[in-house]
């Protein structure tokens, strides 16, 4: 690996220039990079918005913007955050281009079908940022009619027109991924010597494939509804607002799967390969995934426990709930005990995916509290669920995302990031989280209800607390941004092989060529082979 | 700046259940989150990278630990389920004996009222230890009904009425809080509710400027629409006569029965062709856009006064409260 050579060397990024190079592209690690621009700018947006919310909510009068600009606030911060950053985040960043490198395949099974995905999400973004510098929508990312649809004087309809279209961006990428695992793997790639993160992706799209056409009809009624006054959520019409409910929470309640399983996936291979060691219980860890997304489709009336559904319905929701937490604490028990007797090294993207094991049990853990009636009854609706699904989804989805950025950029880009810097960011990035939303959870049991632009003040120092995390986070978050795009230029040009991993992505040389291998590459034994691995740099020499 | 609290006070009969659950699952979490980040950080440190070659060399066979834990959990979280869909079925069923107070909320306040007429505004004042039955409906969106200090919280769904129940235990004033998003002044919301002893409810009852029971307003209002001209107490009237009907089964036009409660009144005004009495023709016009919910509430309240048994009182328990006459002249229906 001689640095002058590895420059000049014909990859994927140096093998054609120019813009059109990028906008027609059909290399799935191109578009790959494209989403990965398009996400962090959401990100950032998203970003901004929860900046101002946690800035308004450090005084207890609503004093900084009027309830009604708060209102569009968290809106935005959840549209702009859900559909268009945490969605998208790892299935159509790393999932895009390392799914087919990890499977031995030179592309998707539909290179232009992912193209016009990126081209559908970038649309889909465009409307809802439209919306937003019209005037916003002030109906909280969830859209409950009959307020979304008769009294909110918002974009609701450009809003979500974005989110629709969005929502055939995420159905393409499912069906890509799927038809790809299927038919293109390498020869010897056997669905069990596949790497967990592929499992992960594979269970992620079917949920992507049958969940989310049924958000897109729930969008196509909401618009007839709002424009025509159709009556389907109108109870003067003969509808039911709380119907509107049950099919949005159908598509978004395993959304939330859509977001944390294939962060699942990205910690499973560094676990591995930081520890050295096959995953423990490598099967009934694949299953989990898939266990997951079947189970979480069964769930979704546990967002309607204080609606007015039966006391019956709520019985069976909740106890459908509690076995969505059985396949998710197997993951955690079994990640932990992969570290047993293992050989481990802590460079960043284990320290990020160390942090998501702590952070998503916790997570975890306090949706137990959230399932169970009696407690759901006094917490719904409050600050208890605003950090327990922020657990969830920045703690879990957000943390596996930034350790598999970290883990996979020396292979992105041909660079290696600064470990210190990555290092304290990481650390950085925890702490802030924690202070920023473990105090949300006594202020949710105190009974500060959620979506409050002005509260009473005893809820003040917990929510000071909170703001002061916010800002490390921000800080956190900040540091990566500047040094990955500084690593770019001054970062060490990294090998191959830099972490001693084991997937196919790393028998290719960095960046990878535009085809991915020089040839294809013949499976002979499982994922996390370690011995095989070490014994064929020994014969390398 | 207000005082600081880490856990909010128990005033209702709900709350300490609540409570009790929520320690245990706390338990159940820090037992598992220190279990993990103590197995994490034992073996981050003990298996640590010590040289660049070495290779870990453990088999793993067999199912046994991910039976147990799997099979541990499981039963863990099924404790977890019993203890809180019980808790929940109490918090469903309002006792019989549970004083009946309405609420209609609207963007954004919440009205109140007492059967004796009293009404208020964010403000509500209870007895203490009295089971109060809340039927609550809403005039525009969802809101949703939330004292913390009683651990009870029920979404008020436009388009029915939604019930909940509690049985405050110590005096005091309370945060009565909405916490289902209801626009833009969502988070003004609020007001206070304020538990009492049951000498002070009853000279706070009688000490306000209460025009009538709400059954005696609901009188007046059916008259004033002219329901009278129909629903005659002398069966002669195109529409059924109501005396006595509430809490009892109806025959319907078509087979069926219905139980006649304040639900299926409330559809009868607003949507009289939903539900056609047996032996009646569908000839009642609708009275959606021409009553409002706290007017929707008081004629309920008036129907159900005409109950088959003389009884006094403002205690409703269920289906006897106090009897009212009505007055029967005219014969054109009311329209719109």
């Amino acid at each position: 690996m001689i640095t002058a050579a590895a420059q000049e060397r014909e990859h994927y990024l140096n093998a054609s220039y120019g813009l059109k190079s990028w906008l027609l592209t059909k290399d799935h690690k191109r578009i790959g990079l494209l989403y990965l621009a398009t996400i962090t700018l959401f990100f950032f947006i998203g970003g901004a918005f929860a900046t101002l919310i946690r800035v308004e909510l450090l005084t207890p009068q609503g004093d900084l913007v009027s309830s009604e600009t708060y209102n569009k606030l968290f809106t935005m911060h959840g549209v702009m955050m859900i559909f268009f950053f945490l969605i998208p985040s790892i299935p159509a960043v790393l999932g895009n281009f390392f799914l087919p490198m990890m499977i031995g395949a030179r592309d998707l099974a539909f290179p232009k079908l992912n193209l016009l995905s990126w081209y559908l999400l970038v649309v889909g973004g465009l409307f809802s940022l439209y919306a937003m510098l019209a005037g916003g929508v002030d109906t909280g990312w969830t859209f409950y009619t009959p307020y979304s649809t008769t009294y909110s004087n918002g974009y609701v309809v450009a809003t979500a027109l974005g989110i629709f279209i969005a929502g055939f961006s995420s159905i393409l990428t499912g069906l890509n991924f799927i038809v790809t695992i299927h038919r293109m793997r390498a020869p010897g790639m056997t669905w069990f010597r596949m790497p967990l993160f592929v499992w992960a992706h594979y269970a992620t799209s079917l949920i992507q494939v049958l969940g989310t056409p049924v958000l897109a009809v729930t969008i196509v009624l909401l618009f007839l509804e709002r424009v025509l006054h159709l009556g389907i959520f109108d109870p003067a019409r003969g509808g039911d607002p709380v119907l509107f409910q049950h099919l949005f929470w159908f598509y978004s309640h395993p959304a939330v799967y859509i977001m944390v399983l294939p962060s699942m996936g990205v910690v499973s291979e560094i676990i591995s390969t930081f520890s050295r060691k096959a995953i423990f219980g490598y099967r009934i860890v694949a299953f989990s995934s898939v266990a997951i997304a079947v189970l979480g489709f069964l769930v979704w009336g546990h967002h309607l426990f204080v609606s007015g559904q039966s006391l019956y319905a709520g019985m069976v929701f909740s106890f459908l709930s509690y076995f969505v937490a059985i396949p998710s604490a197997i993951k955690v028990f079994n990640w932990t005990a992969t570290l047993y007797k293992g050989s481990i090294s802590f460079q960043t993207p284990m320290l990020y995916a160390l942090g998501f094991i702590g952070l998503f049990t916790i997570g975890g853990l306090t949706g137990l509290f959230v399932a169970a009636l009696g407690i759901d009854i006094h917490v719904t609706d409050t600050y208890f669920v605003v950090a327990h699904f922020h657990y969830i989804m920045v703690g879990g989805a957000l943390m596996g995302y930034l350790g598999g950025m970290h883990f996979w950029w020396p292979k992105m880009t041909g660079r290696m990031y600064p470990e210190g810097w990555a290092k304290l960011s990481a650390l950085v990035i925890f702490l802030g989280f924690n202070l920023t939303f473990f105090p949300q959870f006594i202020l949710g049991y105190l009974g500060m209800p959620r979506r409050y632009h002005a509260y009473p003040e005893e809820f003040q120092v917990l929510n000071v607390l909170s703001t002061a995390g916010a800002s490390v986070l921000a800080v956190g978050y900040m540091i990566p941004m500047i040094y990955f795009i500084w690593s770019l230029r001054y970062g060490k040009v990294a090998p191959a092989n830099p972490w001693g991993a084991t997937g196919l992505e790393w028998k290719t040389s960095s960046p990878p060529p535009v085809h991915n291998f020089e040839e294809t590459p013949v499976v002979t034994h499982g994922a996390y082979d370690y011995a095989s691995l070490m014994a064929e740099e020994v014969e390398v020499g | 700046m207000g005082k600081f609290q880490l856990f909010p006070v128990q005033a209702s009969t709900l709350a300490p259940e609540v409570d009790h659950l929520l320690y245990f699952l706390l338990a159940v979490t820090v037992f598992f989150t220190v279990l993990i980040f103590g197995a994490i950080f034992y073996f981050a440190i003990k298996y640590r990278r010590r040289s660049e070659n070495e290779l870990p060399h453990v088999q793993h066979t067999g199912y046994t630990l991910e039976i147990l834990w799997s099979v541990i959990p499981f039963g863990i979280t099924m404790v977890m389920f019993t203890w809180g869909a019980s808790i929940f079925f109490t918090a469903s069923k309002p006792p019989n004996n549970a004083i009946q107070i309405y609420a209609v909320g609207k963007q954004w306040m919440w009205k109140l009222e007492h059967l004796e007429g009293q009404r208020e505004i964010n403000e509500l004042h209870i007895p203490v230890n009295t089971p109060v039955r809340l039927t609550m409906a809403s005039e525009d969106v969802i809101h949703s009904f939330f004292v913390p200090a009683f651990r009870t919280k029920q979404d008020v769904v436009p388009g029915r009425y939604s019930t909940t129940w509690f049985t405050a235990t110590k005096p005091g004033k309370y945060h009565l809080f909405c916490a289902e998003y209801c626009g833009t002044n969502h988070s003004g919301m609020i007001g206070w509710v304020y538990v009492m002893e049951p000498m002070d409810y009853q000279n706070w009852l009688s000490g306000g400027a209460a025009e009538g029971s709400m059954a005696e307003n609901g009188k007046k209002l059916f008259e004033q629409l002219a329901c009278n001209n129909c629903h005659k107490e002398d069966n002669s009237g195109r529409g059924p006569n109501l005396v006595g009907v509430f809490g009892k089964q109806v025959q319907l036009a078509g087979g069926g029965t219905v139980k006649a409660d304040e639900a299926y009144f409330r559809e009868s005004i607003l949507q009289p062709q939903a539900k056609i009495v047996s032996g009646f023709e569908p000839v009642m016009p609708t009275f959606q856009g021409l009553v409002t919910e706290e007017q929707l509430v008081q004629l309920v309240e008036y129907v159900k006064s005409l109950g088959p048994k003389p009884g006094a009182g403002p205690v409703d328990n269920g289906q006897k409260p106090a009897p009212k006459k009505s007055s029967n002249a005219g014969s054109t229906p009311a329209n719109r």
